[in-house]
């Protein structure tokens, strides 16, 4: 670069602390459905507006729409009214755009493919050259504990391992977003625990902005910046606990222990009960 | 693989076997004792029980041959003749092999072209599954005579019209294998495919196609089978001097039930071949081995 060329960059004092950019609008989402006999509100009013770098988990009981809220981000679904933007697109701008990365529920692997070639196949949709398409798989791999592994098949890995996989291929195109929805829930309680830490420790070194849906009042307050708890019939949002300002980002198991994660667990809990109709 | 491994593995199929030739030895003693009682009365009487038996099982035209009978007419045929003479059985199951594997191959396109239009398309499905249910309806016997009469006077003779006949046996367990393996994809991987706005080429090529694969071969195994039938089945009415069908058409004529029990067994071991190819094919092209139809 000539040295005469003024870099105009330098004079905007360097932003320690930038407004955090929104990544997800929800605007009065209402979601319904026609079942057999009478309509099914999956989402009623649904608002929430989500951060660059947020940890923003979905937390309520089978039937509230937390699966459904995060499905229509990801242009899975369609809301009956109501406004979604990602990144500023709408949802199907942003996933023809490959803005997100998507984790369910299954690990969904691909059973005649090897771990890999499962990473490599969005790249290989995306048209990346093999090289970078190998190089890429790689890494992931290493990020999620799994270098070694390349060349087994998902059905020689324990369900754990297949969810890292999964994991790994909702990295590999390096979306800003990433969207789990009960990631572990199959898993066993031990497993879960060394996931959830490897998840935050992946969530703060990437610094992926992450929606989490989940069943579990310790994960979500373990993993979340936010906590959002919903409820069913009509499926809607009833609490938004901020838990950034309470725990450290950082977050090692231990901090399940201390009276703050108590806190929150117990704010958490509290609304699921409020939500809950127990007369059936 | 031990010793034990593999007699513990042999020892059923051993027992079956013997099962099964001493049943057989059994009908033929019992479905040619008539005619040996005749031919035994007619030389005079005093024959005891033990000639009765050592005539039904070295008849000259048996009802039922003894398989040693079927073995000596096959050795003498596949090891006394030349490959290319009509008298050798190999070269009549070399014709029948390539109509029924033309026909096999006429078969996986068309199927599998079915099968993907289905599929992608509804309205095919509706309109296109019918038909291809009712051709089957149709009992090949009576339409291959048509078939080899029509093409016959379009100038077609040979290899095609036979193709053509064992393409139309097994076709139908291709596509219908073929449509549910191409649906079998866990809808998951599909929604999945959706995240990564993957083309219908793409979800096609890199999910749908090889998902059906366990299901595909499963189908060819049955269609593989069926082309020999086919095959056997288009010689019949065709005339023809060479091919299975065509030995077995003259065996009845001349009454000679040993050369039709031979191309019989002919036929049976063309299709366990042809079965155990395919299932080769599927070993090599199916990687990992497990999940889907088995």
């Amino acid at each position: 670069m000539p040295a005469a060329q003024p870099a105009p960059l330098t004079l905007v004092p360097p932003a320690a602390e930038p407004a955090p950019r929104t990544i997800v609008d929800i605007r009065n989402l209402t979601l319904t459905y026609q079942a057999a006999d009478h309509p099914v509100y999956a989402l009623s009013d649904v608002s929430l507006s989500i951060s660059k770098g947020d940890f923003i988990s979905l937390i309520g009981p089978s039937g509230c729409g937390k699966t459904t809220l995060m499905r229509v981000v990801a242009d899975l679904e369609q809301p009956t009214s109501g406004e979604v933007t990602v990144n500023g697109m709408t949802p199907e701008q942003a996933r023809l755009k490959r803005a997100y990365g998507y984790v369910f529920q299954a690990p969904a692997l691909y059973p005649w493919r090897t771990v890999e070639r499962n990473v490599m196949l969005p790249l290989e949709i995306m048209g990346l050259p093999k090289a970078e398409r190998q190089q890429r798989a790689r890494e992931q791999l290493e990020l999620v504990g799994l270098a070694g592994f390349e060349r087994k098949f998902p059905w020689q890995l324990s369900g754990g391992m297949q969810q890292r996989v999964s994991i790994a291929r909702a990295l590999a195109f390096a979306p800003d977003l990433l969207l789990m929805d009960e990631p572990f829930g199959a898993l066993d309680e031990i497993t879960r625990d060394h996931l959830n830490l490897q998840l935050t420790r992946l969530w703060l070194s990437t610094r992926k902005t992450c929606i989490f849906v989940t069943h579990s009042i310790a994960e979500a307050v373990f993993l979340s910046t936010r906590i959002v708890v919903m409820s069913p019939r009509p499926g809607r949002i009833l609490d938004v606990i901020d838990c950034d300002r309470d725990l450290p980002r950082e977050r090692t198991l231990d901090i399940r222990e201390s009276p703050e994660f108590q806190r929150i667990a117990h704010r958490v809990r509290d609304g699921l009960m409020e939500g809950h109709s127990y007369d059936d | 693989m031990t010793t034990e491994g593999t007699i513990k593995k042999a020892l059923p199929v051993a027992v079956m076997a013997l099962a099964v030739l001493v049943l057989w030895y059994a009908g033929a003693v019992w479905l040619n004792a008539p005619t040996a009682t005749d031919a035994l009365n007619r030389a005079g009487p005093g024959w005891t029980t033990a000639d009765l038996i050592r005539a039904t099982l070295a008849m000259k035209r048996p009802i039922l041959p003894t398989p040693d009978q079927v073995a000596l007419d096959l050795y003498t045929s596949l090891t006394g003749y030349p490959v290319t003479s009509i008298r050798n059985l190999l070269y009549h199951t070399g014709v029948t092999a390539g109509a029924a594997l033309a026909g096999f191959g006429m078969g996986v396109v068309l199927g599998v072209a079915l099968a993907a239009g289905i599929v992608q398309a509804r309205t095919l499905e509706s309109s296109l599954l019918p038909w291809v249910i009712a051709s089957q309806t149709v009992p090949i016997l009576a339409i291959a005579p048509m078939i080899v009469v029509i093409l016959g006077n379009l100038g077609f003779t040979g290899l095609l019209p036979k193709a053509i006949i064992a393409m139309y046996l097994c076709f139908f367990p291709i596509t219908i294998g073929m449509v549910k393996g191409l649906r079998s994809a866990d809808p998951l991987t599909l929604d999945l495919m959706r995240t990564y706005s993957a083309g219908t080429a793409q979800t096609f090529r890199l999910l749908r196609l090889p998902a059906s694969l366990p299901y595909l071969f499963t189908s060819l195994k049955i269609a593989v089978a069926a082309s020999v039938v086919g095959a056997i089945v288009a010689e019949l009415p065709t005339g023809g001097q060479a091919g299975l069908g065509a030995r077995l058409l003259s065996g009845s004529y001349y009454g000679q039930t040993v050369q039709i029990w031979s191309a019989l067994v002919m036929a049976a071991l063309l299709s366990v071949t042809l079965v155990a190819a395919v299932g080769l094919a599927e070993r090599a092209l199916v990687p990992g081995g497990r999940g889907g139809a088995r």
